[in-house]
């Protein structure tokens, strides 16, 4: 029996370690909420591929929170193409070991952005607290969920959206802006870890009285979770995050693959692919995509990080690192 | 306590303990009853509830659903690649298990309790930090080996585009080493989820082992080693016997806790689906689609292991009492 | 290191070679990386870094609660491991199985499956918040039982949830639901390493025990209790190391609010994601250095623990 076990064991080893594959294959990495979106952009793309080049060609998906996916990044995963949402996430490529290059921005369309979203509420069915606007989240007795600004690209969205709506309210008054933000965080009764975790506790736990997430969020939830139990709110003033994408170009100098994941997010931009996009409910940038899909993304007025709040590096100094204003507002309440 | 006498003990506790048939070793039924009912409470509130809630969240839509939530293709490359993982973490820990425990419980020697608090680490090592550390000593960009790697990448596609190498060795040589050097991946590959594996089960056999065989002391196997044994026959003939169920305890909770994983794995993972997602990280992936059913399902497979080796324990008790009786016949038979 | 004691078994050198290199291969020089990596920092940088007042509160959170866990879980698992190798009673090869639970179980499972059981909504939540209703109820049925009124029963049920409104518990979402999850991942420890001390336990001394006249709880508190000390002080450390590193289950139900909720790997994790690989390895260094220190202490206890009891025999 025991001189039996071994070859057996490594029988199974070799069994279990077997089946490789070896074809021309893409790997995107990319953040959280972006899953279901490439599921069905991916086997259109393949579509395509093989239609114009009579070859077979495989995309791998890798999907997680997006700091710590441009990390694993960083530290060797080899993804052909990033494709994130937030552009500090794609700079941190730029500045360690130089795996993109420092004009992404320009190699594609619209800043590298093939779509848009913008922060929305959503709220119980009939909006039982009657919750209008951002000055609602601030009021005592309300319950706000939101994931954590540090750890959530979807959390420090919402942050900034708060702050910049506040500063604009209050004729850049950053004093005042403040007070509001730290007013809003003091009803934040749960900072779930990334921007699915706090749908969760919105929607299966029954905590708190409005979620403040991504406009194409909630459209799922809606889908996923029934549309009876929670309704959508738009602010009058709000942020406009944009999805940026981008080559790893060292990686596809390593493998040879440039070409491929040249035309693999050209597909992005391309009128098939927008349409996925927006199907998904992200805004596409495509005029035609957007007015045929105009029922579903309202008109409303926006700001973004770069037009309202001087841009990535200088919000992420004032507000994220340590002793930033987020941590003086939560540590300080 | 002699084999035939323990195995003749086994044969009259088919219903009750051994514990159970002298009043020195019984208490009181009241006592007995409180101490059953406290355990039994929180045996329900702290395991049997959760249990239950990860098979009733599983079953929610059906068998049929289920069924197909485990069928799926990147479904079943995460159970291969979580065997695979545990295939290959279990036998180093046991090895490594055994050898620690024979050399901190047999022998006295100073710096015994730091080598026992050194084999703990692991255990207080967050796993998010375990995972962290392979990923600086072998992240391809910033790791201790990355010159390595990004040397022969380099050659690699230099190889591949057919551009001039600058090497002082025959490019023959380089071409044909430097495909296999270069494209070595720890991290973000199977061997990297095996490492993080292996580190956060590491001490589960070596802690099982030593308490008991610090109890169980070293007579036995100083008699045997007197009357003539050699070191090898007395750790199959004597320690072995003795240690068995430490031993099983330990390669269970190595192998549930090698499967289960999540933190460390998670990080050296990458993430990439059907290819480098253990069952967990399915289990995560499956959650934040909003798919509760089908994550609940990969997880109660995960549940169903505490089972399997329920099973597998019976089996061995088994097999062990069948032995035990055909030693104990042959020993009544022989004049 | 080693001033080898006479001894007449073999492999001592063989053994602690293989211990050592396979130790330092898999543990201790991949975790001299989380130091080196620290070390870039002065040390007045990483002082800064590890005694902010957030990181404090997370200590205090992470090896407060550990420890209470860790202690919740030497009773209850003793009692476990102990109705499992004493008693009979049906159903005991499940429970047996079913202890190893928390470790097959992936730690996000766990944190999903105990934030579901215990937030407001949850089965065991509902009952904690809000255990009005619920006794009253009972009351009234085993009021109802003894036969009493229905009317009686019903302004019973009343005074009942009455007197208990605002006596509910919260667990999800703050420090106690923490608790329940280190209780949670650390329970298998205590269990399976006493049940096999348990188990081998020899008869003979309980029976010399009892047949010296000594009363059944004196047995255990002077006789079985010494033997399994160091098994327990084992059990303890282990669930103690496990909870204070533990952050999957973890975060689902702690809340994590700041100088509230918040775990040390948590902290570890958030430096992490703002690329702070340095911050990130100094509260880990800490950290490990920390526990080190406080399983350090722990398996000294053990070894004098045991060897008072080899001592008590010899």
């Amino acid at each position: 029996m025991r001189a039996l076990s071994f070859p057996l064991y490594l029988s199974l080893l070799a069994f279990l370690a077997l089946p490789v594959r070896a074809e021309l294959s893409l790997l995107n990495v990319s953040y959280d909420v972006s899953r279901e979106l490439y599921k069905d952009i991916n086997p259109a793309f393949a579509a395509e591929w093989q239609a114009r080049k009579q070859a077979r060609i495989e995309i791998n998906q890798s999907h997680g929170g997006s700091s710590k996916q441009a990390l694993s990044v960083a530290a060797g995963l080899e993804a052909d193409v990033v494709t994130m949402n937030q552009s500090p996430d794609i700079d941190i490529l730029v500045e360690r070991g130089a795996l993109v290059a420092a004009d992404w921005k320009r190699r594609f369309p619209h800043g590298s952005a093939p779509y848009t979203t913008v922060s929305v509420f959503l709220v119980r069915k009939g909006n039982p607290k009657g919750i209008k606007d951002w000055a609602d989240l601030a009021r005592p007795g309300i319950s706000v969920i939101v994931p954590n600004p540090k750890t959530s690209g979807n959390g420090r969205y919402t942050y900034l959206a708060a702050w910049g709506q506040a500063l604009q309210k209050n004729g850049n008054n950053a004093a005042e802006a403040q007070k509001f933000v730290a007013a809003l965080f003091k009803n934040v009764p749960v900072l779930d870890g990334g921007g699915r975790g706090a749908t969760t506790t919105f929607t299966q736990r029954d905590i708190g009285d409005v979620l403040v997430t991504f406009e194409n969020e909630a459209a799922l939830i809606a889908d996923e979770l029934g549309d009876e139990r929670f309704e959508v709110v738009y602010p009058a003033l709000t942020i406009e995050a944009a999805a940026p994408v981008a080559i790893v170009d060292k990686v596809v100098d390593k493998r040879g693959t440039r070409e491929a994941a040249t035309a693999y997010l050209n597909f992005l931009f391309s009128p098939a692919g927008q349409q996925i996009i927006a199907r998904h409910h992200f805004r596409p940038r495509d005029p035609a995509v957007l007015r045929q899909y105009a029922a579903h993304f309202p008109a409303v007025r926006t700001f973004t990080v770069e037009s309202a709040l001087g841009g990535w590096a200088a919000v992420q100094k004032t507000h994220f690192a340590d002793g930033g204003i987020y941590d003086q507002i939560v540590e300080h309440p | 306590m002699s084999a035939a006498s323990s195995g003749l003990l086994r044969k009259k506790r088919a219903r009750d303990t051994r514990f159970e048939h002298s009043n020195a070793t019984r208490e009181a039924p009241w006592v007995k009853r409180l101490v059953l009912s406290l355990a039994l409470l929180f045996f329900g509130v702290f395991l049997l509830l959760p249990l239950i809630l990860v098979f009733a969240e599983a079953l929610r839509k059906g068998l049929e659903a289920y069924w197909a939530a485990i069928a799926d293709p990147d479904a079943l490359a995460a159970i291969r690649l979580t065997l695979i993982t545990a295939a290959i973490a279990l036998p180093l820990n046991l090895l490594f298990g055994v050898t620690a425990a024979w050399c901190i419980a047999k022998f006295e020697f100073r710096g015994k309790q730091l080598l026992t608090t050194l084999i703990d680490l692991p255990f207080s090592v967050s796993p998010v930090i375990a995972g962290l550390v392979f990923v600086l000593v072998f992240s391809t960009q910033h790791g201790w080996f990355a010159p390595f790697f990004q040397y022969w990448g380099t050659i690699a596609s230099a190889c591949r585009d057919g551009a001039p190498l600058a090497v002082a060795y025959p490019e023959w040589l380089a071409c044909s080493v430097a495909p296999v050097l270069g494209d070595t991946k720890i991290i973000f590959a199977v061997p990297g989820i095996v490492l993080a594996t292996v580190f956060v089960t590491f001490p589960f056999v070596a802690r099982e082992l030593i308490p008991l065989m610090q109890a169980q002391g070293r007579e036995e196997e100083e008699a045997a080693i007197v009357l003539g044994a050699r070191g090898w026959q007395t750790f199959w003939r004597v320690t072995l016997p003795n240690i068995k169920w430490g031993l099983l305890y330990g390669v269970i909770l190595c192998n549930a806790r090698a499967m289960g994983e999540f933190g460390a794995v998670s990080v050296v993972s990458g993430h990439i689906r059907g290819m480098t997602n253990t069952m967990p990280l399915q289990v995560e992936i499956l959650y934040n689609e909003y798919n509760f059913a089908a994550s609940f399902a990969v997880a109660s497979l995960l549940a169903l292991l505490a089972l399997v080796t329920l099973a597998v324990k019976s089996w061995v008790e088994w097999k062990a009492e069948q032995s035990l009786d055909l030693n104990n016949d042959a020993q009544e038979t022989s004049p | 290191m080693a001033r080898r004691h006479k001894s007449v078994l073999p492999g001592f050198s063989l053994t602690l070679g293989y211990t050592l290199l396979y130790l330092s291969l898999i543990v201790l020089i991949p975790l001299a990386a989380v130091f080196l990596k620290s070390a870039e920092l002065s040390p007045a940088e990483f002082w800064k870094v590890v005694s902010a007042p957030r990181v404090v509160a997370s200590y205090k959170v992470s090896f407060g609660l550990s420890l209470a866990a860790a202690a919740i879980n030497s009773v209850f698992g003793l009692l476990l491991a102990w109705s499992l190798v004493r008693y009979s009673f049906p159903g005991k090869k499940l429970v047996d199985a079913l202890v190893d639970l928390p470790f097959a179980l992936p730690t996000a499972v766990a944190g999903i499956a105990l934030t579901a059981l215990y937030a407001s909504n949850g089965w065991l939540g509902k009952l904690l918040e809000t255990p009005g209703p619920f006794i009253g109820s009972l009351l009234a049925a085993l009021w109802l039982r003894l036969g009493g009124t229905e009317q009686a029963a019903e302004s019973l049920s009343g005074a009942c949830v009455e007197a208990l409104a605002g006596w509910g518990v919260k667990v999800a979402y703050t420090p106690l639901g923490i608790l329940v999850a280190l209780i949670f991942i650390g329970l298998p420890f205590v269990v399976r390493t006493v049940q096999p001390i348990l188990e081998d336990l020899d008869m003979e001394l309980e029976e010399a025990a009892a047949s010296l006249g000594a009363q059944r709880w004196q047995t255990f508190y002077r006789v079985l209790l010494p033997i399994l000390l160091p098994a327990l002080l084992t059990g303890f450390a282990l669930a103690f190391a496990r909870a204070v590193g533990e952050y999957g289950s973890v975060i689902f139900i702690a809340g994590n609010t700041p100088l509230v909720s918040e775990i040390t790997p948590l902290i570890i994790i958030t430096k992490l994601e703002q690329y702070d690989y340095v911050g990130a390895t100094a509260v880990a260094a800490v950290m490990l250095l920390l526990s080190f220190v406080l399983l350090l202490l722990i398996n000294v206890l053990q070894a004098w623990s045991g060897q008072r009891i080899r001592r008590g025999r010899g």
